[in-house]
């Protein structure tokens, strides 16, 4: 297993790379020029091309990226264009408010979203199904932009219960990970549904009832852990897209997080820090894809068996040959 | 010793798809005595796994619908129960080894783990005894306990229906449902697993309903036999009364379409036709349509039970005709 893993983080190594020149090709064909935007409309074109030397951007695609890459070996990811302070700094003090948006949203979906769709599933055909099934499809259908609007309007300018925007206190991050983990909740409790609804039909499922199994450990032990493997597939891909849609929550609750450092960084074309943002959200996403493989192969044995490494599974037989062996000497021994 | 441990009277059951009725299991009558062997043998779709399943009260809820019928166990009548006493008899008293070993047991969790959880609920065990419990089992059915923690795919299907087995022998049932255990498996480990049941069923005095529609089967290890056919029992009595007075036409194909041995023929004699269509069943004997005798009040009304010999009863004409 810890082979598998050392297996794993080493193959992030091309796939950042990769990454970082995308990144680097998209920034290219982008329209749009940081020297010019940084000094306004009123510059001279003196003025901007000295900016543009000063910022390297007059250097060939390749030497642009090679010095990217070497500073990036060295754990420098450069300085933004626009404050002129390190990429790392800034974004270590904003990185802590885009992990907690993410991880409560993404906590709250799991929490409601996995016992609804149990709850679903386990009352088909009835009216209590239907109306989880309509609500679920509104969230899933509703963007998050919208939900975050709405709940503005109702609980922070109609009710005062909450408030706008800020997060001064506890309460202002309640709206944006609600609004962000609406949609989400919506499609795991229609996977955690359709998934069930496969899985009580198994004849497994019938073996348990007919060893007098209760419903509830019917329900949440047999039926639940065969059918929460593809789910928790679908909330590691979740966590990609939160990291993306705690954008647009950060944006208009105001959140100083990644996603809005990003955001602003996008309009003005500053290179470092889009390169950093990206680098470092793929990053995490790669790491949140291998815990779920990781907990697939904690939930399933039969995935589990493809990473045991040989030698350990010749320890095992070994075990069980003396476990063999210690049986037959006891037998005898009678 | 002849005490009746279940009785069946008179059970009905459909299941309602969106399209049609299907009338699964038409007023049937059983009896399993204390300790005895009941083979009840029909083709598919004759209703045999319904009538188990009804039996623990285990069929799926939405679709089927028992409509009448009493199922005496120890004296309670099984169907007026309660869900919560129903489960103290689940697994304790009856429990069921259902067909196919591939499919009946939980991939994910460990097989020892499968087996004691019935310990558990059915006795006040600690996690400890009922681990030693279950080893016990699982050296019963022969197979090692050191793989008590191993997982249902690292196991071949003889060797899974082997654990299916120790799963329903784990709390020493009165009753033992086996639907078709060796359906499954190839001829010779069939052999085994039955000789296995019949050595553990005489050492743990359970009684045993032996779904299968192999007749080899049955003469080997039952006492009584009773042919269902299109959710009806028509014939039902002691093997030997069966086996060497047939009186049901339809026994007596079942009968005549096994390959012979001792005869040199070049093709088996199967039951011309088909099982009637259980959602549109012919108004008069279910099995007029493939019956070589079949006269003209076969088609228009319904034989009823006749008793040739105690204890061995027909559903057909022809037996009762001599009146």
């Amino acid at each position: 297993m810890l082979k598998f893993i050392g297996k794993r983080l080493l193959m992030l190594i091309p796939v950042l790379i990769g990454i970082t020149l995308v990144v680097q090709l998209l920034l290219e064909v982008t329209p749009g020029d940081p020297a010019k935007l940084m000094l306004g409309m009123n510059a001279t074109p003196e003025r901007v091309a000295a900016l543009r030397e000063e910022l390297g951007l007059n250097d060939p695609f390749l030497v642009r990226y090679g010095r990217y890459i070497w500073n990036l070996c060295h754990g420098d990811l450069g300085n933004s264009f626009m404050t002129g302070r390190p990429v790392f700094s800034e974004m270590i003090q904003r990185f802590p408010y885009t992990l907690v948006l993410v991880c409560i949203s993404l906590f709250l979906s799991v929490v409601f979203g996995i016992p609804l769709g149990v709850f679903a599933s386990t009352h088909q055909h009835t009216w209590k199904d239907n109306l989880a099934m309509f609500a679920a499809l509104f969230c899933v259908s509703m963007p998050a932009f919208w939900f975050a609007l709405m709940l503005i309007q109702r609980f922070a300018v109609k009710w005062r219960l909450l408030p706008l925007s800020g997060i001064a206190s506890w309460k202002g991050w309640v709206l944006p990970c609600v609004a962000l983990a609406l949609g989400f909740t919506a499609t795991i409790t229609r996977q955690t549904r359709s998934n069930m609804l496969e899985v009580i039909r198994q004849d497994y499922i019938t073996t348990a009832r007919a060893k007098g199994v209760s419903e509830v450990t019917i329900k949440y032990r047999h039926a639940l852990k065969n059918a929460v493997t593809p789910v928790i597939m679908v909330v590691g891909g979740m966590f990609g897209m939160m990291l993306g849609g705690a954008l647009i929550s950060e944006t208009i609750f105001s959140i100083p997080g990644l996603g809005q450092y990003t955001m602003q960084a996008l309009n003005s074309r500053d290179y470092p820090v889009i390169q950093s943002s990206v680098l470092v959200l793929s990053l995490l996403f790669a790491i949140v894809i291998l815990l779920v493989d990781i907990i697939f192969a904690l939930i399933d044995p039969r995935i589990r068996s493809q990473y045991i490494s040989k030698r350990q599974k010749e320890a095992r037989t070994d075990q069980k040959k003396e476990d063999q062996e210690k049986g037959a000497a006891h037998s005898e021994g009678r | 010793m002849s005490e009746e441990l279940l009785e069946i009277k008179d059970l009905r059951i459909e299941y309602h798809t969106d399209e049609s009725v299907i009338h699964a299991v038409n007023g049937i009558d059983l009896s399993v005595k204390k300790g005895q062997t009941l083979g009840l043998v029909g083709e598919t779709g004759a209703g045999k796994t319904t009538i188990a399943k009804s039996i623990l009260r285990i069929l799926p809820g939405l679709q089927a619908k028992i409509l009448s019928g009493e199922i005496r166990f120890e004296g309670k009548d099984l169907l007026s129960v309660s869900e919560r006493e129903m489960r103290k008899i689940r697994g304790n008293k009856i429990a069921m080894i259902f067909q196919d070993p591939m499919t009946a047991l939980n991939p994910i969790e460990t097989i020892g783990f499968q087996i004691s959880e019935t310990l558990k609920i059915h006795n006040k065990l600690t996690k400890k005894e009922a681990r030693k419990k279950a080893c016990e089992m699982l050296e019963l059915v022969g197979i090692p306990s050191y793989r008590y923690d191993e997982y249902p795919h690292q196991f071949s299907g003889g060797m899974k229906q082997r654990v299916v087995i120790a799963i329903g022998l784990a709390c020493n049932p009165e009753l033992l449902l086996a639907d078709e255990p060796t359906t499954a498996l190839d001829v010779t480990i069939q052999a085994q697993v039955l000789e296995m049941m019949a050595e553990l069923k005489e050492k743990l005095d359970t009684s045993v309903i032996l779904i299968t529609h192999d007749l080899g089967v049955v003469a080997n290890f039952c006492d009584s036999v009773a042919v269902a056919y299109a959710g009806e029992i028509v014939e039902r009595g002691t093997v030997e009364q069966i086996f060497d007075h047939v009186a049901h036409p339809y026994t007596e194909g079942l009968f005549a379409s096994l390959p012979r041995l001792d005869r040199r023929e070049r093709r088996l004699k199967p039951i011309k036709g088909l099982m009637p269509d259980p959602a549109a069943l012919p108004e008069g004997c279910s099995f007029c349509d493939r019956c070589p005798y079949a006269e003209e009040r076969c088609f228009k009304t319904k034989p009823a039970d006749v008793e040739l010999e105690p204890g061995h009863i027909v559903k057909c004409f022809r037996v009762a005709g001599g009146e």
